[in-house]
């Protein structure tokens, strides 16, 4: 196993924690990813949400995680999403942008699906579903539809996009929904770092239960494992 | 078995295999030989003939070749049944039917089980598809059997109904001839399909545990000479038969002029119609439901793929690569998506017509992976370049394989959905409801399903319950009767979402009966009390949004809970009332009646479809009312207050009661039993206490959207004018109900209470 280097894919904090993280992870590959762009409602003046991001690569983000303005995408105007979200692409600079659409937000399925391939169009490296703060964050359907749009991108321009799940994954069962969904519809590509991830906070306890039940047949208990 | 290391590099699927374990030695404890069930009992296995496990070829039973002399024993047995069995009263028939819909959902696991083993489909289909429908079938056939003499008032059973069914859903399609045949009062002889009898074997045993009356279910195991010999007797009532159209025709002619009555459900070459709007991600995934679920040995499969022509190169490239995913292997196996085909005969007929379409110019075209060497298995096929006229593109193919078609305009859809002698079923894709509710109206087909396919449900008219007949003679029902128990004092609180509650004012009523001997003693509710109720009805609101057969289920198991303390009940309303222990016991049986009755309307109590002079339709969907106060009679402290909450409940609203304020025990009794029936919390609350007070404040509630009252004159002008304040309905009245009698007591007006009909109008073409 220890050949893998099995590892996390970024460590994924608010602009003010970037510095410190960087520090902590010198030398050890792992990027640093910031919340940004007035994270998680996404309404504060547009300059300033662009502000944020410069801010963030300066302090040395490699990874944005932007939020898109749902108004945009409630009202149909998807000439707005799409330039706001290019405006984010440009300030990000090298950095890698994944799109937050705060899913749980967005009222339909059709919704979501629009405004994921306008913020791929815009030219997002990744799509995510949630802050995490919605009432609604990462499920199957909301998967099924990201992913199929993702899908659609690829076929018609060649360029494969990424896909991370956010919010209420905190069981290894759930995480393990999700990987069949991108097997199936996506392929084996997509179960890799570069183009999905998951939010690990919660989850990594869990799978050490589950790999502890599977060693010992015994159930395994949160509280004897040390948080991460 | 590959290391953990070795699935991070592939990540390969692994085994999820199903144990066989428990099936097994169901098959052991019965030597792995059967005979017949006729008449309650199991008949000494006579001339066997080998069952076969599809996946693997291994024999895995031997079942007995019934001949003429068992058919005769049998439809003997049947014909003994039937007098007392249509004389029964239709709850006693509703109590049997459920016991077989509960029995089925206890031995589950088994009947999945046995039936992947038996017929060779995928155990993810019996287990979640056609053993829950199975369950289903009884349950809503239960209702039917409830309903009957007031629903299907003048019609009579028809007698002794002979039934074959087919091999390739054989728990589900006995389900769905034997459960409207008994709801109906009929009995039944019943001939399982000679590759797949299993199910119905275990069948037999789960119906001798309900205590069935012998013979109203007998079933006969044999080829096709035993389904001819039930044909043929002059004992027999009516046929009903599922299968090939070669043997309904034949079976068509056999009983032609012998009075019988005769149901047949035959083949079929169903079109699934693309249209170029459709979401085509989603066509791909209703064509592997269409044509891949059960291996496509389906009647009403989607066996021919009609596309508009812009789009018809887009969808295959995606369907290709869909079937490239598909996974086909042991039926055992929890993640596979296909299993076997049912037999060697079948698998050599699908090849056969496979190599015609070749051979008549169609492309063939089939995933890269190979199936299992082992047992009878057949990749999913998908041919391109087929001509209408092909063969295959003709006859029923029962695997598979699935033939395209295209066309260009809506008009053409629709000449080449109908250019077919059958007419089962049809599936139409766009994303335009005009569109779609233009060509519905012109496909000939029985179902057609918008934007889906191969939807089933026991609500939705699988045909044949009204023409299997109805009786109506009445009779007690028997029931067993629980020794006396002590009754140990309690406490009673009120019941707000879900959890007892000592009463706000912290006052108590003291119950004394009509004698004036003390009876116990009652929270006294008062306004914050109904404040507290109010918000957990409305808390609980999902429950309108319930399936009626989510909610049937637990009307249901309210009423097993309450059979269980009847006794209870009865000397409770007996101490309360003076009533007399015979009339108290009454009005829980009758209690426990009209909890089967709504019941058995939760799922039934459908909308209409209105013809309006446009063109189009008008849909009228009735809804629940919403949060429902309910203030309850008097004399009746059990039925009085259930025959007006199971029918709000069944609709899916919520509701505050009040109960009987001089006998209000009963009531706060009965909510132990709502605790333990599954009833999410706030759909029931019970506020005990003076009547008329909470009733007002009830109608004064500007967040309650209904109140039901009975009592006084005085009480009814005081809730109907408080109701003003936020114009809710009400049903307010004075009149002296006898409960006990169905005629009065319960029925479509209290269904009409407990809803809103809501139409939708939608004009529809192109």
């Amino acid at each position: 196993m220890r050949e893998l280097d099995i590892k996390v894919g970024a460590v994924c904090v608010y602009h003010a924690l970037v510095p410190t993280a960087v520090e902590a992870l010198a030398g050890s590959d792992i990027p640093v990813a910031a919340v940004s762009t007035g994270f998680p409602a996404g309404l504060s003046p547009i300059e300033q949400r662009i502000e944020e991001i410069g801010a963030s690569v300066a302090a040395g983000a490699k990874e944005i995680d932007i939020v898109i303005t749902r108004a945009h995408v409630l009202t149909g105007n998807y000439e707005a999403l799409y330039d706001e979200v290019r405006r984010f692409r440009e300030a990000c600079g090298a950095a890698h942008m994944k799109a937050i659409l705060a899913t749980g937000e967005l009222a339909t399925l059709g919704n979501v699906a629009r405004a994921s391939m306008v913020a791929m169009q815009a030219g997002a490296d990744f799509i995510k579903t949630s802050t995490g703060k919605e009432g609604v964050n990462a499920t199957i359907p909301f998967g099924i539809v990201m992913c199929r749009m993702i899908r659609d991108y690829f076929e018609r321009t060649g360029y494969a996009i990424g896909f991370k799940p956010a919010g209420g994954i905190r069981t290894a069962k759930t995480a393990l929904e999700f990987l069949y969904l991108m097997k199936e519809e996506l392929g084996d590509r997509w179960l890799r770092a570069d183009l999905f991830r998951f939010g690990a906070s919660a989850l990594l306890t869990d799978i050490e239960r589950q790999l502890e039940h599977s060693v010992t047949s015994r159930y395994a208990a949160a509280h004897r494992h040390p948080m991460p | 078995m590959a290391t953990v290391a070795e699935i991070f590099k592939t990540m390969e699927y692994g085994p999820a295999p199903e144990s066989d374990k428990e099936a097994l030695a169901w098959l052991g404890k019965h030597d792995g030989t059967f005979g017949h069930y006729v008449g309650g009992a199991w008949t000494r296995p006579g001339k066997t003939f080998d069952v076969i496990n599809p996946a693997t070829a291994k024999v895995i039973a031997r079942v007995t070749n019934g001949t003429k002399d068992d058919v005769d024993a049998a439809v003997g047995a049947a014909k003994k049944a039937l007098p007392a069995w249509k004389a029964l009263a239709p709850h006693a028939r509703a109590r049997y039917l459920y016991a077989i819909a509960r029995g089925i959902q206890k031995h589950s696991r088994l009947l999945a089980v046995l039936e992947a083993m038996d017929n060779g489909k995928s155990i993810r289909e019996t287990r979640d598809i056609d053993v829950p429908l199975a369950a289903r079938h009884f349950y809503h056939h239960a209702g039917w059997a409830q309903l009957l003499d007031t629903e299907f008032a003048g019609y009579e059973a028809i007698g002794v109904v002979g039934q074959i069914i087919p091999w390739n859903f054989p728990l589900l399609m006995l389900a769905w001839k034997i459960a409207p045949a008994l709801a109906g009062g009929n009995t039944v002889v019943l001939k399982p399909a000679e590759f797949t009898p299993l199910t119905a074997m275990a069948f037999a045993e789960i119906v001798h545990e309900t205590g069935l009356p012998p013979g109203v279910v007998n079933l006969v195991n044999g080829h096709g000479e035993t389904g001819a010999a039930i044909v043929d007797h002059p004992g027999v009532d009516k046929i009903a038969f599922t299968g090939s159209t070669e043997v309904g025709r034949i079976i068509r002619k056999a009983t032609a002029g012998s009075g019988k009555k005769l149901s047949l459900e035959l083949g079929g070459k169903s079109p699934f119609i693309v249209y170029d709007d459709a979401d085509l991600d989603s066509v791909v995934e209703g064509v592997v439901d269409a044509i891949w679920f059960n291996q496509g040995q389906v009647c009403c499969a989607g066996s021919r793929l009609l596309v508009q022509e812009g789009i018809a190169e887009r969808l295959v490239v995606k369907l290709r690569a869909r079937m490239e995913k598909l996974r086909v292997g042991s039926p055992l196996d929890k993640a596979v998506d296909m299993g076997a085909i049912v037999a060697p005969v079948q698998l050599d007929r699908i090849r056969e017509l496979v190599q015609q379409g070749v051979d008549e110019g169609a492309t063939m075209w089939q995933p890269s992976w190979a199936c299992p060497t082992e047992g009878c298995f057949y990749p999913p096929t998908l041919f391109t370049d087929v001509q209408p006229s092909s063969t295959i593109a003709q006859v029923e193919i029962f695997g598979p394989v699935l033939v395209t078609m295209t066309f260009r305009t809506p008009e053409e859809s629709v000449a080449l959905a109908n250019n077919t002698p059958y007419g089962l079923a049809a599936s139409v894709w766009t994303e335009s409801i005009n569109l779609a509710l233009d060509i519905a109206p012109k496909i000939k087909a029985g179902v057609v399903w918008v934007n889906s396919t191969n939807l089933f449900d026991a609500a939705a008219g699988f045909g044949g319950y009204r023409e299997s007949g109805f009786g109506r003679e009445g009779g007690p029902a028997k029931r067993a009767v629980t020794g006396e128990l002590p009754l140990i004092d309690r406490t009673p609180k009120l019941f707000i979402a879900g959890k007892q509650a000592r009463p706000d004012g912290a006052y108590t009523r003291r119950i004394v009966s009509p004698s004036g001997a003390a009876v116990g003693e009652a929270p006294e509710g008062n306004r914050k009390d109904i404040r507290n109720a109010v918000e957990a009805a409305h808390a609980a609101k999902g429950w309108g949004r319930a399936t009626g057969h989510n909610r049937a289920q637990i009307l249901y198991y309210i009423a097993e809970n309450l059979a269980v303390r009847a006794e209870e009940f009865a000397a409770r309303i007996e101490a309360m009332t003076e009533c007399g222990k015979k009339r108290a016991r009454q009005e829980v049986d009758a209690s426990i009646s009209r909890l089967f009755t709504y019941g058995a309307w939760a799922d039934k109590y459908d909308g209409a479809v209105h013809s309006v002079p446009i063109r189009g339709v008008a849909i009228a969907m009735n809804e629940p009312v919403g949060v429902i106060g309910i203030a309850c009679d008097d004399r009746y402290p059990l039925l009085g207050m259930l025959s007006l909450v199971a029918p709000a409940v069944a609709m899916g609203n919520t509701t505050i009661v009040v109960p009987s304020q001089p006998h209000p025990l009963a009531a706060t009794d009965f909510y132990s039993v709502l605790e333990t029936s599954d009833l999410p919390a706030g759909v029931i609350n019970i506020v005990t206490g003076d009547k008329d007070a909470l009733a007002k404040v009830l109608a004064e509630h500007d967040d309650v959207e209904a109140v039901w009252y009975r009592g006084g004159r005085e009480g009814v002008k005081a809730v109907e004018l408080a109701s003003a304040s936020n114009m809710k309905r009400t049903w307010a009245t004075w009149d002296d109900r006898d409960w006990l009698d169905r005629d009065e007591g319960e029925g479509r007006e209290f269904l009409r209470a407990a809803t809103h009909v809501k139409n939708i109008w939608i004009p529809y073409g192109e």
